[in-house]
């Protein structure tokens, strides 16, 4: 009886370290930059308690079958096979853990799709392979440029070592204000591609002849990595994406800044 | 000739054949056509590893090593067409071919010669698709999903797919009408349908499906064919078509093809829980219910493989209630296989293992499932790692444990021999072990942001997947000992009783002698 609590004991603080592993950052969703992002991790987490408390419950009751009811042991088969009442249990009971699942999960639906009154538009175009931004609306309007990646060659080729932002870093960053709602307009040019940026719990697909649009407000200022999520042929996994989040005044310097330059390009144009 | 069909009248059948290979290539038999099936799903099963292990040589470390971009995305493509209609779906219907008949005490299929037909049109298909990495340009490298407008701009390589896929579709609706038609015509007298055993149950729901969805995938394979050479623009928004209507058309398809491969294992789990518990099944008819409520749910969830390609609030909360609505039958199942060993007087032979090792994975999976049915969540593990351990969880440890459970579990019937226990038992444990270091390493990566079908990664990615490349040597290693010992049965393994197994309960083992002869059930038995 005491051997059998203690491997009892030992199973539950394993899993128990277990999951309070998995709620460390490397195993886990990457800590949230947004309202959306957060309640995503939030509800993330929420339901791997409800999962691990229905496995523990499940597998316990199958495992101390598996001990016990072994004809090694002698035990003899009991001959029921049916009941109306507890099928009725079984049912009903996750039936009400999925309602209270798909609530909170409903709320967010409906906020990520408000892509109303933002503060700034931003039009993101994927290429095979690199991204195109063109700033339509708000602060900054009329900047436009392409982000490529930027890891050298070499890297990827294991012939020169490997930076910390390996394929996670690119020429020209987005760059957006910290606190604004920023609304991404999405297509492409040739193939479908995916614009994500994990801290800011945005993904939606980039599709060649229509337009599909999310948004984000970021918390705080930071440069959040991201990746083209959607495979788009040779080089999809050399795209990334690359937000850089600046407090206003920051972000009206480089809105300045990217005038002149601007200026400067059509003027060494016309020469 | 009439004389001679004359002469044969009034006898039992024999064992005459034509031998060697015409024996297999004019067979209507169908336990040589199921003996083919499994054999040529084993081989391709080999194939399919073997462009995985390719996928995780190159991925064991950062940077490009072993397998340039484009030929990394040609492994993963032909690596999911290969395994999901080459090794698992003929898996199943090799099973279907030998049991179905033994399990209702029919003689054989009810179309023998459309049975040898869609064998035989595998081989074809299957070279198609291999040998595409031999033509100018590779193979396909779209992906298993193939969207256009990417498989638009493929070459040669998505024609011999598509031409592929075409005829691997004609040769599963030919074998599901069969099974079908088997199911409800060639019963035993008295073997109502709500007496069939639980394998054949699933088999006849599965049937259904696949010839609900098999002529859909064929039709958006033609448009993406004429799409391609005919000048047509189904899936081009330049000339008016949209790129999502053909992820809405596949995915119509590709969801119920999801529990294609699920539900028969459910039918080979319930067959094993049962005989190695001593104790009847749980719920039966509750079984039957929720196993046709998947199917019909099924086949309204596709759109949860969309939630980033954009639709309205109101299309994605309906997708994400049905498919987490899906966990309620799912879970029915597995708590009747659970009172099913509850009290029981279990003992854990080969086939019992893989049938336990089944169900613990694939809750896991389950699991994982209801997760990426939140559309918020989905939004963030969608095309990541997160969604390949998920979809492997339920289509290794699911459908390819069910598979194994079966095969041990029936091969003393099919070829009177005992399999070596140990060995079948190693076969168990190395695969759970290798199989848990592979795939459950990569729900982290997958959680931590890296994106499916990259040939090339972060340093942060590095130590899991190195774990993930280790676990997948492993366990392909350990298939080769299931090879092994399959062989050994067949050829040198002790004889087998009628019934190995003192729980079961079914025809094929209450009625026949083991091997169960060429030609069985030539005077239906009577059930009850």
């Amino acid at each position: 009886m005491r051997s059998k609590s203690a491997v009892t004991l030992a199973g539950v603080s394993a899993l128990a370290l277990y999951s309070s592993m998995a709620v460390g950052s490397k195993y886990n969703l990457p800590e949230p930059q947004s309202v959306i992002a957060k309640d995503i991790y939030d509800q993330h987490i929420v339901l791997l308690w409800i999962c691990l408390v229905i496995f523990v419950g499940v597998f316990g009751v199958m495992f101390y079958s598996v001990l016990k009811h072994r004809k090694s042991l002698g035990y003899k088969a009991a001959n029921f096979h049916h009941s109306t009442a507890v099928e009725i249990i079984w049912t009903v009971i996750p039936c009400l853990i999925l309602v209270a699942m798909a609530y909170p999960a409903t709320k967010t639906v409906i906020a990520m799709k408000d892509t109303s009154s933002p503060d700034m538009t931003i039009k993101a175009t994927g290429y095979q392979w690199m991204w195109g931004y063109d700033y339509l609306q708000g602060e900054g309007e009329g900047i436009s440029f392409y982000s490529k990646l930027s890891t050298p060659r070499a890297q990827v080729e294991n012939k020169a070592p490997k930076g910390e932002n390996y394929l996670l870093e690119v020429d020209n960053r987005v760059v957006v204000p910290v606190g604004k709602k920023v609304r991404i307009i999405l297509t492409a040019n040739d193939v479908i591609h995916a614009w994500w940026v994990p801290s800011l719990g945005i993904k939606q697909d980039a599709i060649p002849g229509f337009i599909r649009d999310t948004w984000f407000t970021a918390d705080k200022p930071g440069i959040y990595r991201g990746q083209c999520a959607e495979l788009c042929g040779k080089d999809h996994g050399f795209m990334p994406i690359v937000v850089e989040v600046m407090e206003a005044s920051e972000y009206s310097k480089w809105v300045a800044q990217q005038g002149a330059s601007a200026i400067k390009t059509s003027m060494h144009v016309e020469n | 000739m009439a004389a001679v069909h004359g002469d044969a009248h009034g006898h039992e059948h024999d064992d005459h054949h034509p031998s060697g290979i015409m024996r297999w290539i004019t067979t209507t038999n169908h336990k040589d056509i199921g003996t083919m099936y499994l054999w040529f799903s084993f081989a391709m099963f080999l194939t399919g590893g073997t462009l995985a292990l390719g996928i995780r040589a190159e991925l064991f470390q950062p940077g490009i090593q072993i397998l340039q971009p484009e030929l990394f995305n040609q492994f993963t493509t032909l690596h999911g067409l290969i395994m999901v209609f080459g090794a698992i779906m003929p898996a199943f219907v090799g099973f279907a071919n030998w049991q179905v008949p033994l399990m209702i005490g029919a003689p054989d299929m009810a179309f023998a010669r459309m049975n040898n037909w869609s064998f035989w049109l595998l081989i074809p298909a299957a070279t198609l698709l291999v040998s595409s990495f031999f033509l100018p340009g590779g193979a396909a490298a779209g992906g298993w999903t193939f969207y256009p407008p990417l498989s638009t701009q493929g070459g040669l390589g998505v024609d011999f797919m598509i031409f592929a896929v075409h005829i691997l579709g004609a040769s599963s609706i030919m074998g599901s009408i069969n099974i079908i038609t088997t199911i409800l015509n060639m019963r035993a007298p008295g073997m109502t349908l709500m007496k069939m055993p639980m394998f054949v149950w699933t088999w006849l729901i599965t049937a259904y499906l696949l010839v609900l969805v098999m002529p859909v995938l064929a039709g958006t394979v033609t448009m993406l064919l004429t799409d391609r050479h005919f000048g047509t623009s189904f899936f081009n928004a330049a000339g008016g078509g949209d790129p999502v209507m053909f992820q809405h058309i596949f995915w119509f398809f590709g969801h119920p093809e999801v529990y294609i491969m699920i539900l028969p294992s459910f039918g080979i789990v319930s067959e094993v829980i049962p005989t190695f518990s001593r104790k009847p099944l749980f719920g039966y008819s509750s079984m039957v219910y929720a196993t046709a409520s998947i199917a019909i749910l099924s086949c309204v969830v596709w759109a949860h493989h969309m939630f980033t390609a954009g639709m309205p609030a109101v299309g994605q909360l309906f997708f994400m209630y049905a498919t987490m609505l899906i966990a309620v039958p799912t879970g029915v199942k597995v708590f009747n296989w659970t009172a099913t060993m509850w009290r029981g007087s279990m003992s854990f032979e080969t086939p019992m293992l893989f049938s336990i090792g089944f169900i613990f994975l694939f809750v896991i999976g389950g699991f994982s499932g209801v997760i990426c049915a939140i559309v918020p969540i989905d939004i963030q593990v969608q095309d990541t790692y997160y969604v390949i351990a998920h979809f492997h969880y339920v289509l290794v440890s699911g459908s390819l444990f069910a598979l194994f459970a079966g095969a041990y579990y029936w091969i003393p019937k099919w070829t009177g021999r005992m399999y070596n226990e140990t060995l079948g038992k190693a076969h168990f444990w190395l695969s759970m072990f290798f199989f848990n270091l592979t795939f459950f390493v990569q729900h982290f990566l997958g959680l931590a942001g890296m994106p499916r079908r990259i040939p090339d990664y972060n340093l942060q990615f590095a130590d899991f997947n190195m774990i993930s490349s280790i676990g997948a040597f492993g366990f392909g290693m350990t298939q080769l000992l299931f090879l092994y010992v399959m062989i050994n049965c067949i050829r040198s393994g002790e004889k087998a009783p009628q019934k190995p197994w003192d729980g079961a309960t079914t025809l094929e083992w209450t009625h026949l002698p083991t091997p169960a002869p060429y030609h069985s059930f030539e005077k239906p038995p009577v059930v009850q």
